[in-house]
Parts: structure tokens; sequence; C-alpha cells
């Protein structure tokens, strides 16, 4: 990509997006005093890395147990190789989930489907994964229910590790 | 929290314009003024309710990341957790209910910095780790909706 930032100021800038904007009316502009640039080469560039799918998402990243949304579970399931497709698509839709991944087994570890459901609490989210596993016809599977019952460090990933703030 | 709070979670957990005046952006489309926005995000920061405002880096295009569990005793729960938090690679750290307790998310910026990293928690803890990469995401939005349309369990 083309930018009007040196790669020094390309990584400063992304050390600053992931610990988030500033909550002030320009918040670029107080990015760019930082890296001694331009507002608009610091949009530019941060368009451009959107453009790149470089983002998820690009918005408030809230914390979920402070919003009273206590409960965290990890549904972990074992689901045939010619199938997990099929369900993990399903799954991914459906209400209440708010991740769903295929991983790989382990000697250990024989399950190779998650999802993330949270909710107020645990009987909640509890009841919810039953009825999901019901709707598509998975109980008879291998499945277990992992509840969070500590949150140790949440935060986004640092994905540069030539330094911290 | 406010209605008018609810909303704006609701909206721009998503899709926050990238543009000089965001905020400003926001207050326009939600019929209020840049100050109610500004004022109720600091109010979410103050009661510790907001991580930040802006990018949700894909692991894939930014970097490796995989999921890591350790089957840790009980009595070095707060011991190992301390040690694993301390990496900076590390993120979203829980104790789960299951004979591997402790979960966390790595980071970094290449696959072999990852498998640098497991070594090094590996040789801190005496633990070996199960290391488990998203082979497939079928559902990745991490955005929670709170206001009427919720889908959250309640």
């Amino acid at each position: 990509m083309n930018s009007a930032l040196s790669i020094e100021q390309q990584q400063q800038l992304r050390r600053l997006l992931e610990n988030g904007l500033p909550l002030t009316s320009r918040p670029y502009q107080v990015f760019a005093e930082q890296i001694n640039s331009s507002e608009h080469a610091v949009i530019e560039h941060v368009q451009g890395l959107a453009e790149q799918g470089l983002f998820r998402r690009f918005g408030i990243v809230v914390k979920h147990r402070a919003l009273g949304i206590n409960a965290n579970v990890m549904l972990v399931m074992d689901i045939e190789d010619e199938r997990v497709h099929q369900v993990g698509e399903a799954l991914g839709e459906a209400p209440g989930v708010n991740l769903c991944y295929r991983r790989p087994r382990r000697p250990d570890w024989p399950y190779n489907l998650f999802c993330m459901v949270h909710g107020r609490d645990r009987q909640a989210v509890e009841a919810h994964v039953l009825e999901l596993l019901q709707q598509h016809n998975l109980q008879q599977r291998p499945h277990h229910l992992l509840f969070s019952t500590r949150a140790f460090k949440q935060r986004g990933g640092r994905y540069n590790q030539t330094g911290t703030i | 929290m406010d209605d008018l709070c609810l909303r704006m979670l609701d909206r721009f957990q998503h899709d926050l314009p990238i543009c000089a005046a965001p905020y400003q952006a926001m207050a326009d489309e939600l019929g209020c003024t840049e100050d109610d926005i500004l004022q109720r995000l600091t109010l979410l920061n103050e009661r510790k309710a907001l991580s930040r405002v802006g990018p949700v880096f894909e692991h894939s295009r930014a970097g490796a990341s995989t999921l890591v569990a350790l089957a840790v005793p009980e009595v070095r729960i707060e011991e190992v957790a301390a040690q694993i938090n301390a990496f900076d690679e590390v993120n979203h750290n829980y104790l789960r209910e299951h004979n591997w307790n402790l979960w966390f998310v790595l980071t970094g910026p290449s696959r072999e910095h990852l498998d640098q990293t497991l070594e090094k928690i590996e040789q801190l803890t005496g633990l070996a780790p199960l290391d488990l990469p998203m082979l497939t995401a079928y559902q990745i939005d991490l955005g929670f909706a709170l206001g009427k349309n919720s889908q959250v369990p309640t």
C-alpha cells in the first residue's frame, strides 16, 4: 500500500490503534501529533488498512462483564468431519452464538467445533445451549460446556512485538 | 444505561466511519450531539465497561493467533495465571471448568513466534500446552446485541 507514513510511523500508529481512539472530537489529529504526521495522512492510512481487510470490525469494543453479561460458556463438540462445516455454518448463524470456530482435535482433546455463548447468568446460558443442541440434533454428539469462572486478562490482541505502551 | 447509550452500543460495535470526526458521525446517525456521544463513552470507560473504540484486528491477516489451554493443578492457579498474564502475546486469559482449566489466546506477528512463545510457556510452567489454532471461522463478529433486539439469553 502506498502510504504517506514511514514504516516506523505505521508501526506507531498500529500500536495507537490497538489501544483505541482518544475520546475527543478529532481523535486522528491526536494520533497525527503523536507520530509527527498529518490528520489526513493518518485517516488515509487507517482507511487503507480497513480496505485491505485487516479489521474484523471497527467500532466500540465493550467489556461484557461490566455490562452485566456475566456468564460465558465455551461449548465444545466432536462433530464428524464430513458434516462439521454444515453444523458450523448453522450454529454460527444461531442467535446468541458470538463465535463459532473449527479447531484441530488433539490426542488429549477430542473436540473440533467451538462456540462461545454469553448471557446474563449461568442458568440462562445453559438452557440456551441445550436448546441449540436440540434444535440442531446434536445432543448425542460428544460435547462439553466449559463455563468461565474467572477472567485473568481481557484485552485486544497485540500483533506487533516491537514494544508496548 | 439510557436508551441512547443502548442504541449507540447496538449500532456502533461495528461499521464506525473512519473519518476526521467519528463521534460527530455517530451523533448525526443517532440524532444527538457529539457531546452526548462522548459523555456516554466516557461514562462507560469510567465504569470499566469500555475496552476501546477502534479496530478489532483480523487475526489471520494481522498476524498469527491460537487458542491455548493448560491443565493447571488447583493449588498453582494463581501462580500460573500470573505467569501467563505477564506475556505480552496473551489476551483473554480465563479460568474454565474442565481438567484443561486455563484458557488463553496467543497473538503474534507469525506462527514461528507463537511456537517460541509456547515453548517458553512450557519451560516456565512445566505444563504442556494444548495448542488449538483456528481452522475455520463460521462466525466471528464479537459485537453484543444489548438493546431491544438483544439475542443475549436472559
